[in-house]
């Protein structure tokens, strides 16, 4: 599973970062550096930070075009 | 327009995060015909972001950076394979493997690249480096990882600031050359590229500004550069950072309004062509295209902003299954990010299209601060610093053409609410491309008041 943050939303509530702090991580007070490509056993707690993220800046999804190869 | 508008067959040409979210947002939209996806590049789409970020820092390997699809777009995928002309009277496009796809409508998408060193033997020396693809990243990770005695950045623009703050907090030596007078002046003008001299030279950067790299010296393998000024210095990596190029030369022979600037198209995304009489079946989104926005007085704006390549990309999907009434305008307001130094910066609207410049919260001293741009008396930027939530709002001044300079908030007092020159550069100054070209005439001024679609 694959993870892409809009960061044009992302306002830093680093709620994602205490979720799933294997995946997301802060950068200084704002900026937030995440991990693309998430391990089988982050899936849930990825689902759950998504979920819980107040501006909705994360998108979770299968690898795009992963078939295209 | 063959058929039902529902129906029949699209070619997206360029696979990346536009050609991506362009496939999605038909096939949410219930187009139910054929999708085939052409992209230049062996990968599936990802995400460009990351790659001065994560990957340079060590913290992400350079293959993954994946973009997660939102639905299945059930396509054919051609990857790794370059469009090298349209034809638009048998509306087929032409590949490099001598292949052709055919059409009834279709989307350009195919983005920017890395604008190459202009001199190509040394271009070719071993140490010198450019940064768009995941393999260009994955290469210079690398060379970082191998402990470089100095990293040579060439031009201060977002890109090469990212680079060289990467190199920094690898603890690696750094030197930035960049013709114009401060980092970041030719997107965030004067006020804003004096704070991110201060910082650059605070977290230990060799930043020379007014300077341009006269020769990339080395044997083979880099070994130091010249500089205008007259000085040199030694370095074994070098990472030229002079802004991007428009993938727009397989249009050369298509009739279209194609060129260095990009694909020309109308606020819906349908293409131009060459003689200004708008097409029906061909579109264009993200770093290619250049779109009027009427809150920037109709200019013609080309966008390397990773939201545009977004919403400019849905609005294309949107407009090409739907009937004329039906169709929507791309009036988004440009936005985009940087992390650097320690430091979030982000930005609303164009302050490029501004004649001056307030800090309207916070203060440059604590590098927390929001910068907001004027034009002829109206709000039509702003820029926050480790501030973002405050941006929001300026956004809606931003969308109503509000005047500036801005009532003071509740929030805190700012230093001073007397605007200053925004110090906008003649991009000619500038080592970097701008990622925000102003390309268009100055019509009459008319003032609009846009409401964000839907």
């Amino acid at each position: 599973m694959n993870v892409v943050v809009d960061l044009n939303r992302c306002q830093g509530y680093a709620q994602c970062a205490f979720l799933a702090p294997q995946v997301f991580t802060m950068h200084g007070e704002e900026s937030l550096l995440y991990t693309p490509v998430i391990a089988e056993d982050q899936d849930e707690r990825v689902r759950r930070a998504a979920a819980a993220c107040p501006v909705q800046a994360i998108v979770v999804g299968k690898e795009a075009g992963s078939g295209a190869r | 327009m063959r058929g039902e508008p529902r129906d029949g067959r699209i070619v997206i040409v360029g696979a990346s995060l536009a050609g991506l979210r362009a496939a999605e947002k038909l096939r949410a939209e219930g187009f139910a015909g054929s999708l085939t996806l052409v992209g230049e590049e062996p990968q599936p789409p990802y995400d460009r972001p990351p790659l001065s970020k994560q990957v340079l820092l060590g913290k992400v390997p350079a293959e993954n950076t994946g973009l997660p699809q939102r639905r299945e777009v059930d396509a054919e995928w051609r990857l790794g394979v370059r469009a090298t002309g349209l034809d638009p009277f048998g509306k087929r496009v032409l590949l490099a493997d001598g292949e052709e796809v055919s059409f009834d409508r279709l989307l350009i998408a195919t983005g920017t690249r890395a604008r190459p060193w202009p001199n190509p033997a040394e271009a070719a020396l071993d140490g010198v480096f450019t940064l768009r693809t995941s393999d260009d990243a994955g290469r210079l990770a690398e060379r970082l990882d191998a402990g470089p005695r100095r990293v040579l950045v060439i031009g201060a623009g977002f890109t090469g600031s990212e680079i060289a703050s990467a190199c920094r907090e690898r603890g690696l030596e750094v030197t930035v050359a960049e013709r114009g007078p401060a980092p970041l002046v030719g997107a965030l003008g004067g006020t804003l590229g004096t704070l991110a001299t201060r910082l650059q030279r605070a977290h230990g950067v060799d930043l020379r500004c007014g300077v341009t790299v006269t020769a990339l010296e080395g044997n083979g393998r880099l070994t130091g550069a010249q500089f205008s000024d007259g000085t040199r210095i030694d370095a074994d990596v070098a990472v030229v950072a002079l802004g991007a190029v428009r993938n727009t030369e397989w249009l050369a022979e298509s009739g279209l309004a194609a060129g260095p600037r990009g694909v020309t198209c109308d606020a819906g995304c349908r293409a131009f062509d060459m003689y200004g009489i708008v097409t029906d079946d061909i579109f264009a989104a993200g770093d290619v295209a250049r779109f009027p926005h009427p809150l920037f007085e109709y200019q013609l704006l080309s966008l390397e902003h990773w939201g545009n390549a977004v919403a400019q990309a849905e609005v294309a999907a949107h407009n090409m299954v739907n009937p004329g009434p039906r169709r929507r305008p791309h009036l988004t307001v440009p936005a985009f990010w940087s992390s650097q130094f320690g430091l979030n910066i982000k930005s609303v609207g164009v302050p490029t299209f501004s004649d001056q410049v307030v800090i309207a919260q916070g203060s440059l001293k604590d590098a927390r601060l929001v910068a907001v741009y004027g034009y002829r008396g109206r709000v039509t930027a702003a820029v926050s610093v480790n501030q973002a939530k405050w941006l929001e709002y300026y956004q809606r001044l931003i969308e109503t053409a509000a005047p500036f300079p801005p009532a003071p908030g509740a929030a805190d007092r700012p230093e001073s609410l007397v605007p200053v020159p925004s110090d906008v550069p003649d991009p000619k100054m500038l080592s970097h491309g701008p990622t925000v070209a102003l390309t268009g005439h100055l019509p009459d001024r008319r003032l609009t008041v846009v409401q964000p679609a839907r």
